[in-house]
């Protein structure tokens, strides 16, 4: 309770500011808990091996145009005359010009896989702020409220935990059809109620604090309690579980494709890459293997920058991932999400 | 004579006037202020199985610029007369009035501009200031909350603010973490004048600290107190800090009030057999006094507020008990021979000059009979 979390792994700051105090005002700025974490993070070299993966794959999404008037090769275009051989079947890997190859309708790999990261990087982060938004408001709500609300509101999200999503999915994309914004709109439905209820469970400790009552004595309303005094305590938390929950959503954006029933079939996706790999009996190695190794590497890599960001900001969470880990699951059954929203409670500074 | 231009607007712009009352209304009167916590079981069909009796009927009058010392043991209820008084908590019964106003049963928007007149100081610098925010917005919050300064004159109002508590107002954008126990502490000091109130209710605001840096603390609030004509609530359980803040001390206990008297007139002599014991336990630590003092000490647990004592709630600890004690409730008055402000509320009170003598063996007979009487009545009930 008597310092931060953040502190304890780092100089005690007493000493650097009374130093600071000598005169340089960039001291004096005051070192934010989030710049704090920023520092411990620059330390860290399993972030800077996932953020460069991360980059990597944003580089390849901003340049796919670039790519693709660099190559020549259109990425929605078959090319049955220069993308396949004599026999009509697909370039392998370094042939014709094609560094990682052709599909069997002769389109060049790189140039689709480049595309197909902006789309999974698009719905992999707007689902994800929507998700954590929603998620954050939902259960700073529920738990600030209490009562009535938040049994209504902590049933809700309940409900939406344990919803056959895929299933789901698959009704709305034959109702309205596969397009991006329903999957961002399905991916985040599906996801915010996974942060609406931790954060639902910091909101519960949070308000209980001495600080919150010092802003009621002093005539603060109930939203700038929830804005002012709880919100800024929620950042940790929310930037870690979102920074975690943008694999999912992206292997969960190919998982609809792959199903067919996400982004339709010519958009270059890395799910309907695999499922045309998966159409041509998947022979040709280079076919699936490339969007595979991507999806791999960015989940991977935002795993590893979620876990190293936690650590950052609160080496004392390591505890409930671990204990995630052990059990083996994404979502929760009920004493171990328990015990995981005790954990992240207490592990709240201040 | 009324000025006629506040009485014309009182019922819309009711700032507070600066007439000034009659001398006799304190600024804070409070009366029979009664604070029960239900404890209910179940989540969706509620039943309460019981309540905590906190508060139970607290009465007492802060005159402006003045110091009230309350004390007690832990759990007596002191902070959560405090929040009662500051109306972080509703009243179960009872009457806060400050400055002429009864606050008690106002709405909470009503209630804001009252807010400015009473602020409160909190036990723990730690928790009482949100380690997410930096200084600054921490102790402008009142000026923003009231609407009374933004951008650069709060910054400006703040760093007075700071200077005045003896921070360095260069430390404006740091955030709690990087300040001392004693420093966070004048940080909230900062903060609850920030809108130059006329109370402050302290709640033990130097128990959580260094007893080097205690002295500070208390010596800034004696300072404030003279620059801004403060009247204080000043809660503690460290009797040598009350008895140097305080112009009158009440004592509580379970809840109750069960002595008040002027500072002087509590330490020299003590009526209520509660504060000679509280008294004993804390100068026979001060070895001027302790050659002078008989050490009384008191038996048993405090009884729970759940479910306390009949009749006088000490008397399950009392040395002095007698078969009435269980009973009638005392009241609070002044007891023969005492001065007109001291209040007891004992039926026999301790005679000046008395000392509980025997008491350390008469205490623990009690406290003997008292263990021995739950089961007693066990053994009865089973037969
Ligand atoms: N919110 C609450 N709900 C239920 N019971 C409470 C609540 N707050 C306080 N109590 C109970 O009321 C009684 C008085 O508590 P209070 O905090 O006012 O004591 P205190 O005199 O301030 O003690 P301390 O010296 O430890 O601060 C205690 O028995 C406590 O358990
Ligand atoms: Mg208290």
């Amino acid at each position: 309770m008597s310092l931060t979390p953040l502190e304890t792994g780092l100089p005690p700051l007493e000493e650097a500011s009374e130093v600071a105090e000598l005169g340089s005002a960039r001291a004096i700025e005051g070192r934010s808990p989030l710049w704090l974490a920023l520092a411990r993070l620059r330390t860290d070299r399993m972030a800077f091996l996932a953020a460069g993966a991360i980059i990597l794959m944003a580089l390849l999404a901003i340049f796919a145009p670039l790519i693709s008037a660099a190559t020549g090769h259109d990425p929605l275009n078959p090319n049955l005359l220069t993308g396949t051989n004599s026999f009509g079947q697909p370039l392998g890997p370094g042939q014709g010009g094609y560094i990682l190859g052709t599909d069997n309708v002769g389109r060049d790999i790189l140039v689709r896989i480049a595309y197909g990261a902006r789309i999974s990087l698009l719905v992999g982060v707007l689902s994800t702020v929507i998700a954590s938004v929603a998620g954050t408001i939902i259960g700073v709500i529920a738990g600030y409220y209490g009562g009535w609300i938040d049994a209504v509101l902590a049933r809700l999200m309940d409900t939406v935990l344990s919803f056959p999503y895929v299933l789901l999915a698959i009704v709305l994309a034959s109702v309205y059809g596969p397009s991006l914004s329903l999957t961002i709109g399905v991916i985040a439905f599906f996801s915010w109620a996974a942060i609406g209820r931790i954060v639902r469970g910091q909101t519960l400790s949070l308000r209980e604090k001495e600080y919150v009552e010092a802003a009621r004595s002093l005539g603060a309303g109930n939203l700038r309690i929830m804005f002012v005094e709880i919100l800024p305590n929620l950042v940790a938390p929310v930037i870690v579980l979102g920074t975690l929950l943008v694999p999912t959503a992206i292997v969960f954006e190919a998982t609809l494709d792959y199903l067919g029933v996400g982004v339709g079939p010519p958009t270059p996706t890395w799910g309907n890459m695999l499922a045309d790999a998966q159409g041509s009996g998947f022979q040709d190695w280079w076919f699936w293997i490339f969007p595979s190794l991507t999806l791999l590497i960015t989940t991977l890599g935002f795993n590893l920058l979620g876990d190293s960001v936690r650590d950052a900001l609160d080496p004392r969470t390591e505890r409930i991932f671990a204990m995630r880990r052990k059990s083996g699951r994404g979502g929760a059954d009920g004493a171990d999400q328990e015990a995981e929203e005790r954990l992240l409670g207490e592990a709240q500074p201040g | 004579m009324p000025d006629p231009r506040s009485a014309a607007s009182s019922g819309v712009e009711a700032e507070p006037s600066p007439a000034p009352r009659p001398a006799a209304e304190p600024l804070l009167r409070v009366e029979n202020v009664v604070k029960r916590f239900p404890i209910s079981r179940g989540i969706i069909f509620k039943r309460q199985i019981g309540q905590v009796h906190a508060v139970e009927g607290v009465s007492l009058e802060v005159p402006r610029g003045e110091t009230l010392g309350l004390v007690g043991e832990t759990g007596c209820g002191k902070s959560t007369l405090a929040r009662c008084i500051t109306r972080l908590y509703p009243l179960t019964s009872g009457r806060v009035v400050l400055d002429g106003t009864d606050i008690s049963t106002l709405s909470r928007r009503q209630l804001r501009r009252h807010r400015r007149q009473m602020q409160m100081i909190f036990q723990d610098p730690y928790g009482s200031l949100n380690p997410r925010r930096r200084v600054g917005s921490i102790i402008g919050d009142p000026l923003a909350i009231h609407h009374v300064a933004d951008g650069a004159g709060r910054k400006r109002q703040v760093q007075e603010l700071m200077e005045v508590v003896g921070l360095n107002p260069e430390h404006y954008n740091r955030f709690p973490s990087e300040f001392s126990g004693g420093q966070r502490q004048r940080i909230g000091v900062a903060r609850a004048l920030a809108l130059r109130p006329s109370l402050i209710v302290c709640d033990e605001p130097v128990s959580a600290l260094d007893v080097s840096v205690q002295a500070q603390i208390i010596n800034l609030l004696e300072d404030l107190q003279g620059e801004f004509g403060l009247t204080y609530l000043f809660i503690a359980h460290d009797l040598a800090v009350v008895e140097h803040v305080s112009d009158r001390v009440a004592v509580m206990y379970l809840g109750k009030i069960v002595e008040m008297a002027a500072v002087r007139d509590l330490f020299s002599s003590p009526r209520h057999p509660y504060t000679v014991a509280l008294l004993s336990a804390s100068m026979i630590a001060d070895p001027d006094r302790a050659r002078s003092t008989h050490r009384v000490v008191l038996a048993g647990d405090v009884p729970s507020p759940i479910n306390p004592p009949s009749g006088c709630l000490f008397h399950t600890r009392c040395p002095k008990a007698q078969p009435i004690c269980s009973v009638e409730a005392p009241a609070l008055t002044v007891q023969a021979g005492d001065l007109a402000g001291h209040v007891t509320a004992c039926h026999f009170p301790v005679a000046p000059g008395e000392q509980m003598r025997g008491a350390e063996a008469e205490v623990r007979q009690a406290a003997a009979d008292f263990a021995a009487a739950p089961l007693g009545e066990a053994v009865e009930g089973a037969g």
